[in-house]
């Protein structure tokens, strides 16, 4: 399977040094290796979904309870769960990691991808969530340091993209 | 059986736990029989308290959660009794007002509950290890705490009447609740064992 295991263990390392404990997550292609890695955790927590806004209120627990978690998920997974976002985690003020897998970009290949890919970034500055995307490895650890240190400052949702050029090896 | 007498009915056992509410109707009414730190309401995000409770549950193994919803709010989150009976924490129980409607919107708006759909049954085929469905203040009063003292995930619909109070307002605002709310949770995290 091409979903890159060393970039998906890069992503994993920088969520565990910044002290995410609590992991909710709907698996998808490119999300799988990093549940697997969670599930041989000892020390996280994986809560699989039936659907993505439920990791809304689960992370809203976990924040309450002073546990740090973060929630892994499809961008179709993010735009199912904006009332959650919208109107708990926002209206509350809870300091929310997204980890998105952004499918439906350049090079996608699936027509189903592409209408959710067309809008991810539109969805997210609507809602005022800040965001950047993660193209290569390098990038992975500070990033998802600094997204965690602004969600906890600002009290509110933070998005990180997992783009293409980092969670898939193109078969060659 | 009024929501409002089931609360009352078990507000001993309510006050000395952490409970997440859903909107409308139960916070009003449970903030009207006396607030305590570790009452959580959440208001808007439907669907989502039992979600909230499930974090806290699995975040702090060691703290009784309480989850009061609405079969409305259940209804638009079905799926989350299959999470909770998927990791099935042992200190959540789940307590259901099914009043059959749509209350705040109005009594001529009902749910699916209205035309047969059986919550309690419903979290027993998701894996609920525990339900059961209530009428009378003694019965819930006798089904909360069996399972309160069981110690295993529980559903407890309480079947009550479309009624609730003149006023969904309550002097507290909800950020003042949530920082409260958060602050309470770590105070217990600090003389852990006396609380829980």
């Amino acid at each position: 399977m091409p979903v890159s295991q060393a970039n998906s263990q890069v992503v994993y390392d920088a969520l565990t040094a910044c002290g995410i404990r609590l992991l909710s997550v709907l698996p998808e292609t490119w999300l799988v290796h990093l549940v697997t890695l969670a599930e041989e955790d000892p020390e996280m927590t994986l809560v699989r979904l039936a659907k993505e806004e439920e990791g809304v209120g689960i992370s809203a627990g976990a924040h309450l309870a002073g546990v740090r978690s973060a929630m892994l998920l499809q961008n179709h997974g993010f735009l199912a769960s904006v009332n959650g976002i919208v109107s708990l985690a926002q209206l509350y003020r809870i300091p929310l990691l997204l980890l998105v897998s952004y499918r439906g970009g350049f090079g996608e290949e699936h027509p189903w991808q592409t209408e959710g890919g067309g809008v991810t970034e539109g969805v997210l500055a609507a809602l005022r969530v800040p965001y950047l995307a993660l193209e290569t490895p390098g990038e992975v650890a500070a990033r998802v340091r600094e997204a965690q240190a602004l969600a906890e400052a600002n009290l509110r949702p933070v998005a990180l993209l997992l783009c293409r050029g980092l969670m898939w090896e193109e078969e060659r | 059986m009024l929501r409002v007498d089931a609360l009352r009915a078990i507000y001993p056992e309510l006050a000395s736990r952490v409970v997440v509410t859903n909107m409308g109707a139960a916070p009003a009414e449970l903030f009207s029989l006396g607030h305590r730190p570790g009452f959580f309401y959440l208001w808007h995000a439907m669907g989502l308290a039992s979600s909230v409770g499930l974090g806290i549950a699995l975040a702090r193994p060691e703290l009784p959660v309480v989850v009061v919803d609405g079969d409305g709010s259940v209804l638009m989150n079905l799926g989350t009794l299959t999470t909770l009976a998927r990791y099935r924490p042992k200190n959540l129980v789940h307590l259901i007002f099914d009043n059959e409607v749509l209350l705040s919107v109005g009594r001529s708006f009902t749910t699916a509950t209205a035309t047969g759909s059986d919550l309690a049954a419903i979290a027993a085929a998701a894996g609920v290890p525990r339900t059961a469905t209530v009428r009378t203040e003694d019965e819930l009063r006798e089904a909360f705490s069996a399972a309160l003292a069981a110690r295993e995930l529980a559903v407890v619909v309480a079947k009550v009447e479309p009624q609730g109070p003149s006023s969904y307002s309550i002097d507290l605002h909800l950020l003042e609740n949530r920082f409260q709310f958060e602050r309470h949770l770590k105070g217990l995290r600090a003389s852990h064992g006396e609380s829980a």
